[in-house]
């Protein structure tokens, strides 16, 4: 269970209580969000930067600024897929884009606390899970 | 910060009644967790850098003060994500933490020093170094960001849950050091090490690393803060499209120029001081040819390379501000597209972004590229980006031979404009060699580019400051050894052969000699024979240059009453054999240390040969042609 203070996220007082329930299925393919407030998160889950799923996307350079997605397998020699899967791009864990190189490569992505730096070559091998159409998106890929 | 109630201390095993042993303590910890800092902070002036044998990455150990007196030394290990021995850097890692390093007994003991702002992630390497065995500390980084930033965690039940001590400190505010400090002092109740409530999972599978880390801090009650809104924002500007690259620019033009003008004013300073120190010991010098030994021949030598001491440091100064600040990490992903055209990939660009303070340290941090294509090509490059022995050639001759006149108003001059474009040179020609070798014998097939974002932070002036003494040390060395002995030997053998008890006029001297038997083969290109004194003395480290050609000048001028190098060089070479000098040194190989490092990292001379001999060459025929260009044109 993670207790976590949304003010500085959401822009609202109060503090929720999220329960992660993680690690069901191969580390974290499914993330259940139960959330006390939720009217308040609705209400203010478009406040969230980098936040709103994408289902359509299928590898990391689909991704618009703003989206996010849930990876899936690295589609990488294994040595560049260990490296980046010890720089937190594991296989469920949510990403997202930020700024760029001037002419959009590379690319920072954002995943597990982390901001890692990506050629578009490497970004487009990283597959997400599509299709899902998930309510709530894991609100920030730092928490565990 | 709890305190550690019920959970054990592990400490070092407890003092004996004579402790002289040396205890080696091991600093282990993923990039940017703040190793060094926590390291430079236990040894602060105690420390000293050297190398493993039969390796080439550095490490740097340091004694730390600890109150019950026993002797324990702290090794500065390379930062890891995890202890698979693939790199160099976690190969040394590994081999250090399980004693299998030649020179090292393994270590007593562990300070696994951890980001406590990124923690699940950082946890990951705790499962690897705890399933090592050796007492632990954990520590955790960066305190004083997690409670800003609205984190928090639980260090007792963290502890329980590793089964080893938690401490929780800001290395770069030295907070939370005093549980360090009894850890390290092996000091009270030196319980066994209690077994983790976590079970360790199996190390090599990364994802149940993950997820083992993830319950661990969700077991310790670990909160993480909010996203750092200051690193985002400042992001927004210095990753703008439009004004990110500006900057990138700007930045760069603004530290050349605070080089090249700020430092003037010290380094007449020094340069005053050198001389009235010189004059002074020479007054009391009982005859004239020692009183000429040390205002010629140790004045004016090692003085004129000392006076660039000011400069040096200023350049390092601001090379650490952007790499501390992690300004760096983002110029390495604006750099990166240009960096791909030529062949190279990103991670090349921080060890050429290093290369302008120095090659020999920017050939060692080539270690971090995995394709060994990519790293020798990185290698071979190095060495013509603009170190900062360059500096002072270049100084010394712009001063000279460009007048000081605006250029874009106050904030470029024509001078700085003249030292950035010899910047240029060496960095173009640096790509274009790039170019060449990875399209031919160094082919390889696009490699990837991963780079971590550090988050933006405050340098702090302790770490600034112990690179600064650091390479004021390397500097005086130097100048107190290869270049005192080179301004000795000059001078002596200008002063030589003796006719009727007299030295020479310094053209029939042994200097003169050997001056001229080489002035053919560089008269092409625009040198006198004095200069070529300095090219072969520059053969050991470019900045020997400017003192032989002091000595040179020196003990010339002593009899011709001329005022400053700078003067006489003005007098003595013409603008196209100043340019044509300044070009042959952006290219040229004029460095042993260099050679040194470059045989050692790439395993044979076959690499170092080559590299000096495609340099020199270059060298040789763009001085040719530049001075042949200026003398037609102009």
């Amino acid at each position: 269970m993670l207790r976590m203070d949304l003010r500085d996220r959401l822009g609202f007082e109060g503090q929720l209580q999220v329960d992660v329930v993680m690690g069901l299925f191969q580390g974290f393919d499914i993330a259940v969000f139960q959330i006390d407030t939720w009217f308040d998160m609705q209400a203010n889950v478009k406040k969230v930067r980098h936040a709103t799923h994408n289902p359509e996307a299928t590898n990391l350079m689909e991704l618009k600024h703003g989206e996010s997605g849930i990876l899936d397998r690295l589609d990488l020699p294994e040595e560049d897929a260990r490296r980046l899967m010890e720089l937190g791009f594991l296989p469920g864990h949510a990403i997202t884009p930020g700024h760029s190189a001037p002419g959009g490569d590379p690319r920072v992505f954002r995943v597990d606390g982390s901001e890692v730096a990506l050629r578009r070559e490497t970004a487009r091998r990283l597959l997400l899970k599509h299709g899902q159409h998930l309510d709530a998106t894991p609100i920030d890929t730092r928490k565990a | 910060m709890s305190d550690c109630h019920g959970c054990s201390v592990a400490t070092l095993p407890p003092p004996r009644a004579v402790d002289t042993r040396r205890h080696i303590v091991a600093i282990v910890g993923p990039p940017n967790s703040g190793k060094s800092t926590l390291f430079n902070r236990l040894t602060g002036l105690r420390q000293k850098v050297a190398n493993f044998p039969g390796v080439t990455v550095e490490h740097r150990m340091g004694k730390v003060k600890v109150e019950s007196g026993r002797e324990v030394f702290a090794v500065d290990l390379p930062g890891v994500y995890s202890l698979e021995p693939r790199t160099e850097d976690e190969r040394v890692t590994h081999d250090v933490l399980l004693g299998q390093m030649k020179d090292l007994p393994k270590p007593d003991a562990v300070l696994l020093i951890l980001d406590s702002t990124n923690l699940a992630r950082h946890l990951v390497l705790a499962a690897p170094v705890l399933s090592l065995g050796l007492p632990t500390l954990v520590v955790l980084n960066m305190a004083d960001d997690l409670a800003r930033r609205g984190g928090g965690v639980d260090v007792a039940e963290l502890g329980m849950q590793l089964g080893a001590p938690v401490a929780l400190v800001s290395a770069s505010r030295g907070q939370g050091f005093d549980k360090i400090l009894q850890f390290l002092a092996g000091a009270t109740h030196a319980a066994p090490q209690a077994a983790p409530l976590m079970q360790l999972p199996v190390i090599q599978d990364i994802p149940k690393c993950r997820a083992w880390a993830a319950n661990v801090g969700t077991k310790g009650k670990y909160q993480a803060p909010a996203p750092p809104h200051w690193t985002r924002r400042l992001d927004s500007i210095f990753l703008h499209p439009v004004a990110g690259p500006l900057i990138f620019i700007l930045v760069v033009v603004a530290v050349f120029q605070a080089i090249f003008s700020w430092a003037t004013p010290l380094m007449d300073q020094v340069s005053t001081a050198i001389s009235w120190l010189a004059d002074a010991i020479g007054s009391v010098m009982p005859n004239d040819a020692l009183r000429s030994l040390v205002v010629d021949g140790l004045g004016k030598g090692v003085g004129s390379v000392l006076q660039f001491l000011p400069q040096i440091l200023m350049l390092f100064l601001f090379i650490g501000i952007l790499e501390d600040s992690g300004y760096l990490a983002r110029a390495a992903l604006i750099a990166d597209r240009t960096m791909a055209r030529f062949g190279l990939q990103g991670k090349s660009f921080i060890p050429l972004l290093s290369a302008y303070a120095c090659a020999v340290p920017a050939i060692m941090a080539t270690r971090t590229i995995e394709n060994k294509r990519d790293r020798i090509a990185t290698i071979l490059i190095a060495p013509f980006m603009t170190c900062s022995a360059r500096l002072s050639p270049y100084t010394l001759l712009i001063v000279a031979f460009i007048p000081p006149k605006p250029l874009l108003g106050v904030f470029l001059s024509l001078r700085t404009a003249v030292m950035l474009g010899l910047y240029l040179l060496g960095f173009l020609a640096a790509l274009l060699t790039a170019r060449l070798l990875k399209s031919t014998v160094l082919k390889s097939t696009r490699s990837s580019f991963m780079l971590e974002m550090p988050p933006y932070r405050w340098p702090t002036a302790r770490s600034l400051g112990l690179r600064l003494v650091d390479r004021s040390k390397v500097f005086l060395r130097r100048a107190g050894t290869v270049i005192l002995a080179v301004a000795i030997v000059i001078w002596v053998l200008a002063h030589l052969p003796l006719t009727d008890g007299k030295p020479p006029a310094i053209e029939h001297s042994f200097v003169g000699m050997v001056g001229h038997a080489v002035e053919p083969a560089i008269k092409p290109l625009g040198f006198n024979w004095k200069i070529g004194i300095g090219l072969i003395t520059s053969l050991a480290a470019r900045e020997v240059i400017v003192g032989t050609l002091g000595t040179i000048y020196g003990i010339e001028g002593a009899t011709k009453e001329s005022a400053g190098l700078q003067q006489a060089l003005r007098q003595d070479l013409t603008l196209g054999g100043a340019v044509a000098l300044m070009v042959f040194f952006a290219f040229a190989m004029q460095c042993m240390s260099t050679v040194a490092v470059v045989k050692r990292e790439t395993g044979g001379w076959r690499w170092p040969i080559i590299q000096f001999t495609y340099m020199t060459g270059m060298a040789y025929v763009c001085a040719f042609l530049v001075n042949k260009a200026i003398t037609v044109w102009l």
